[in-house]
């Protein structure tokens, strides 16, 4: 009975096509965008704004851009971690050497260059697939991750090769990055990056641009049939994709950590925005954004389960049993719910349109 | 710059051909122990269809646990056998807790449910048997053959020859294993298609738990020979990304095919490192082999034995 739609009638073409149709759904992100925006920043303190959701929304971003190439093109990538890299070291280079752009440009930028860097690791999707599709992304991450240590132009030729971003202003005095910058304006900045990001991959997905993408994952050959031209929806799923991975590696190294090698963004980076995927729901918006928190608070769960049970762990076993769930977690989500936590979303949406009748 | 590319490495192998030769010897030697992932590899994949991510943490598994019963005191042959034992124990499990429900699904969610394996072989053999670095010596002196270097000038590791003689033997006994015997030609026939498998009353569960136990023992073999070169650590698991531009080389189905891409990747990276290293600045070890298979997949999308089964779109 809460979740129920009928009655709701639609009366022009606008409304039929709405990006949310259903009015619980409206009423659902509208209430989250409120607790968002604002109830989190006055109850949270620094360290969860700073840590916890300035961390989440960075994963959640890059979740959605893997879930875009993954999950709806069906082109399984394990280079993730070097496309945000690519992110991040496009806008610390765009930064530096033009002080006076503003963050917003900064970041559509290195969003386009890392966009244009993923077509051209997209070009062997054209030939390939599946697995052996997989093993050529990871040539990205290997030669990106490569490319930004040994070549001293990347790190503007630091030393060490770290990279710290510049203070860079966002309106006014208020700063996004820098030592001036508040964990509050880093905060909205984000959320409101993300949510418009986050709007714009459902709107592109729901369009024709998406819908040549799932009939690409689908079944290759009966799209090419009915018209889509492999070439347009592969290369433009690596474009997007990477264009969202690029502005969340950005992100995370200007706003979340602040200084950042390219170590960051090694392998297992790429192997955890993967299973945020798979545990949140292959093909799912909602279901990035659930995996990314999924993902983040099992660590600190398991981190804090020990000492709450009276058990004294050392750091290096707590890692390995982390590991040891993420496996196991990974191997029960695949026999069990393929779809992910999105797809019991669904499931409980379900169950809240017959409520309290069984059927 | 153009210099340092196309001229100075070629002047360099003409100066010194000798140390051309050696480096050459030494790639080819590596490329042996690459291959020797690889055939890991192969086998699942030739057998089930399924990518197996999780050989490299398959090799670790094994080396830790033969380091770790060897250290506890076990006879080092005992040991052998029981790590060998183990390995086909972890072949059981996974065939009845991760294959079995998953039978009927895309190759893509057994390729990403053997991610979630490697995560959790990596976890638990360092949970068990801790994350310290173990040397591992396995009697093998790791010196040249000095009366060969006197005689000829050239220095060829002991070790070396030592890993491609049991890779050469591993290699021939599974060559012989899949064309002349029973169950190596049931695997086949499961390689090729499933159903069709099991409606001439092939068991496709016997034949997953065997071939993933074989590979089990390769990976155990792979982990004591790489273990007594690098020592048995985490970064043995690490080897299995070594041997993925080997598998496109080579084709995932060629057990030929890994031996020679394993020998193609291993002395190209050697050349590449000791000749190009410094005009490209170093350390192109880690992505040299990943752009060579990269190229080579465009041209050649089934590698140089593979069968011409890659769907193009």
């Amino acid at each position: 009975m809460i979740y129920r739609e009928a009655g709701q009638f639609k009366t022009s073409y606008n409304s039929d096509q709405a990006l949310l149709p259903i009015a619980q759904d409206r009423f659902f992100v509208i209430g989250l965008l409120v607790v968002a925006y604002f109830v989190i920043p006055f109850v949270a303190n620094d360290y969860w704004l700073d840590s916890i959701f300035l961390q989440f929304f960075i994963y959640a971003l890059a979740a959605i851009g893997l879930n875009i190439l993954t999950g709806y093109a069906g082109q399984l990538s394990l280079g993730t971690g070097g496309f945000m890299a690519c992110g991040a070291f496009s806008a610390y280079k765009l930064a530096t050497s033009f002080p006076d752009m503003h963050i917003i440009i900064v970041l559509f930028l290195a969003g386009l260059i890392t966009a244009l860097v993923g077509m051209l690791f997209g070009i062997p999707s054209l030939r390939i697939k599946g697995f052996y599709l997989a093993v050529s992304t990871l040539a990205a991450q290997f030669f990106l991750l490569w490319l930004f240590n040994r070549v001293p132009w990347f790190t503007n030729y630091s030393s060490s090769g770290v990279i710290s971003p510049p203070p860079i202003k966002l309106i006014g005095d208020y700063y996004i990055t820098g030592p001036q910058a508040t964990n509050l304006t880093q905060y909205f900045f984000t959320l409101t990056l993300v949510v418009v990001m986050a709007f714009g991959a459902r709107n592109i997905i729901r369009g024709h641009i998406g819908r040549s993408w799932m009939a690409m994952r689908d079944m290759d050959i009966a799209a090419e049939i009915i018209g889509i031209s492999p070439l347009r929806a592969k290369l433009s799923a690596f474009a997007v994709s990477s264009f969202y991975c690029g502005i969340a590696g950005a992100l995370w190294a200007f706003l979340y950590t602040e200084t950042v090698q390219p170590l960051a963004f090694e392998i297992n980076q790429s192997f955890l925005i993967l299973f945020m995927i798979i545990i949140g729901g292959l093909g799912s918006i909602l279901g990035s954004f659930f995996g990314a928190a999924f993902i983040l608070v099992l660590p600190i769960f398991l981190n804090s389960a020990p000492a709450l049970l009276g058990l004294q762990l050392s750091g290096s076993l707590v890692t390995h049993i982390e590991f040891m769930v993420f496996g196991v977690l990974i191997v029960f989500f695949l026999i069990v719910e393929p779809h992910g936590l999105a797809r019991l979303w669904g499931i409980a949406k379900e169950k809240l349109r017959l409520w309290p009748f069984p059927y | 710059m153009m210099q340092a590319f196309i001229f100075d490495p070629f002047m360099m192998m003409y100066d010194s051909p000798l140390f051309f030769v050696e480096v050459l010897v030494s790639g080819l030697m590596s490329g042996v122990m690459y291959a020797l992932v690889a055939l890991g590899f192969v086998l699942i994949f030739k057998a089930s269809g399924v990518f197996n991510f999780a050989q490299g943490a398959m090799v670790l598994f094994a080396a830790l646990t033969f380091v770790g019963l060897w250290e506890l005191g076990v006879n080092p042959w005992l040991a052998l056998i029981l790590s060998a034992v183990t390995m086909i124990g972890v072949a059981f499990c996974v065939e009845r807790i991760v294959l079995r429900p998953l039978v009927n699904q895309d190759p893509i969610i057994f390729f990403m449910a053997t991610i979630g394996i490697t995560y959790f072989l990596d976890g638990f053999g360092q949970t068990i048997w801790g994350s310290e670095v173990r040397p591992l010596d396995i009697g093998i002196p790791n010196e040249p053959f000095m009366d060969f270097a006197e005689w000829s000038g050239l220095y060829i590791n002991k070790f070396d020859v030592f890993a491609t003689v049991v890779c050469s033997v591993l290699v021939a006994l599974l060559a012989g294993f899949f064309t002349k015997t029973k169950i190596g030609r049931a695997l086949r026939a499961v390689a090729d298609d499933h159903q069709a498998a099991l409606s001439v009353g092939i068991p496709l569960k016997t034949i997953w738990t065997i071939v993933w136990s074989v590979a089990g023992i390769v990976g155990l073999a792979a982990g004591i020979l790489w273990g007594s070169k690098l020592g048995v650590q985490f970064t043995l698991a690490l080897i299995a990304f070594k041997a993925l531009p080997v598998l496109i080389l080579g084709g995932f189905t060629s057990i030929p095919g890994a031996i020679i891409g394993g020998l193609i990747i291993g002395s190209g990276e050697k050349i590449a490192e000791v000749y190009w290293g410094d005009a490209f600045g170093g350390a192109i070890e880690d992505w040299f082999a990943y752009v060579v298979a990269l190229i080579f997949l465009l041209f050649r999308p089934q590698g140089l034995f593979g069968e011409k089964i890659i769907e193009r779109v």
